[in-house]
């Protein structure tokens, strides 16, 4: 693999995250991430949805007339979302979990990682790199996800993917952690340690 | 008193920002200052209004099962036929408040197209199909409360960072890290609502 797709690939996961870096798709990664399953879910299906969109649309790039770019763009995300859902309303392991992302499943289409992308790479770009860029930042965002979701849900139920691990240990759990605030205070504290690290994100 | 007992819940209890982390995106971005996060709260306020009672009609009379044609179950169509009725309203609302009230227009103007994307307008949609609102009038009163609520979400948000320029943050903290926290706990404080009923 070429260092360039190389770089597509990895820079949207750590040093470009569309969340804490590109303040992206905020809305919906804060509320699935009670539960790891949940978040695993949603994380899934954002990657699913973003790097097939983002493909289609690089296909179609040349076709497309400019100004009504944004039209085509969010009825080929919907489209996409509406199978994802459909996907996940018809087995029965997943059905529940849909039922609990309730609209935030629907909201993927107004994810602003999802348009942003197309916007911003796939029109101007082939498929297959295009593809890759979708993935890789679904990828981004569902790390976020999943890190935000793990503390929530051993610190809040004391469990992990349900399996308890803590209440054994007599731990009582904090519902403070279940609720909504503490999901924004946790990713203000990986935003901490991100711009600890990198020293160049930081803003002035 | 239902009316009222709805309209109090969806600015305080059911929070758009605070709740359901609704309309993150752009309540993070343009919260620096009080006068533009007036100007899009305004605009919210608005798109809900004219969207919300649009797609209850959409869908009531067209997507809910046996509402078009007897035994077809449209309802899976919601996401798409929601989306393209607030893109389309959008680009009218510009296009009418443009010729119109030119003085809105350049208020508002700018935050008008970065709506469409805004999830607050389609989560308020979603979250009307899954309330079964009883008529059209609780759908519009819902929709008032809740861009009511962004928008007071919003403004305080920008007040609250305004007076934060003067503070002292950590280097790696500051800009994105104390804002996400700042909403964590004005979202701490906003749950001293919940439970309250009229």
């Amino acid at each position: 693999m070429d260092a360039k797709l190389k770089e597509t690939i990895l820079n949207p996961i750590f040093k470009g995250n569309p969340i804490t870096v590109l303040v992206l798709g905020i809305c919906s990664s804060l509320a699935v991430t009670v539960t790891l399953k949940g978040a695993l879910v949603m994380a899934l299906s954002v990657i699913v949805v973003c790097g097939i969109s983002s493909l289609i649309l690089s296909l179609l790039r040349n076709t497309i007339p400019g100004r009504v770019r944004i039209i085509v763009q969010l009825v080929v995300v919907a489209m996409m979302v509406i199978l994802v859902d459909q996907v996940l309303k018809s087995f029965e392991a997943t059905y529940a979990i849909d039922k609990q992302l309730s609209v935030y499943i629907g909201l993927i289409i107004t994810n602003c990682i999802v348009m942003g992308r197309i916007e911003a790479f796939a029109l101007g770009n082939k498929p297959w790199p295009s593809f890759l860029d979708g993935v890789a930042n679904g990828a981004g965002y569902g790390l976020i996800l999943i890190i935000v979701a793990f503390f929530r849900e051993l610190l809040g139920s004391g469990t992990l993917f349900g399996i308890d691990i803590l209440n054994r240990f007599g731990y009582v759990p904090n519902n403070l952690v279940i609720l909504p605030p503490f999901a924004l205070i946790l990713l203000g504290c990986i935003v901490w340690v991100q711009r600890s690290i990198q020293k160049d994100l930081q803003e002035k | 008193m239902e009316y009222l007992s709805l309209f109090t819940k969806s600015i305080f209890v059911d929070n758009m920002i605070f709740a359901y982390f609704l309309g993150m995106c752009s309540f993070l971005a343009v919260s620096k200052n009080v006068k533009t996060a007036a100007g899009l709260g305004l605009a919210v306020i608005f798109v809900l209004l004219v969207t919300l009672p649009i797609n209850y009609l959409l869908n009531t009379y067209v997507l809910a099962p046996d509402a078009l044609i007897k035994g077809v179950d449209l309802s899976f169509l919601s996401f798409i036929v929601f989306i393209a009725v607030i893109a389309a309203i959008v680009q009218i609302v510009e296009m009418v408040v443009e010729k119109f009230s030119p003085e809105l227009y350049s208020s508002l103007g700018i935050f008008l197209p970065l709506i469409a994307v805004n999830c607050a307008i389609l989560g308020g949609s979603l979250f009307m199909q899954q309330k079964d609102f009883l008529n059209i009038g609780e759908a519009s009163v819902y929709a008032l409360g809740s861009g009511l609520g962004w928008f007071l979400a919003i403004v305080s948000l920008a007040a609250i960072r305004e007076k934060m320029a003067y503070s002292n943050v950590p280097p790696a903290l500051k800009g994105l890290g104390i804002t996400f926290i700042t909403v964590g706990l004005m979202g701490i404080a906003f749950m001293t609502f919940m439970g309250i009923s009229l």
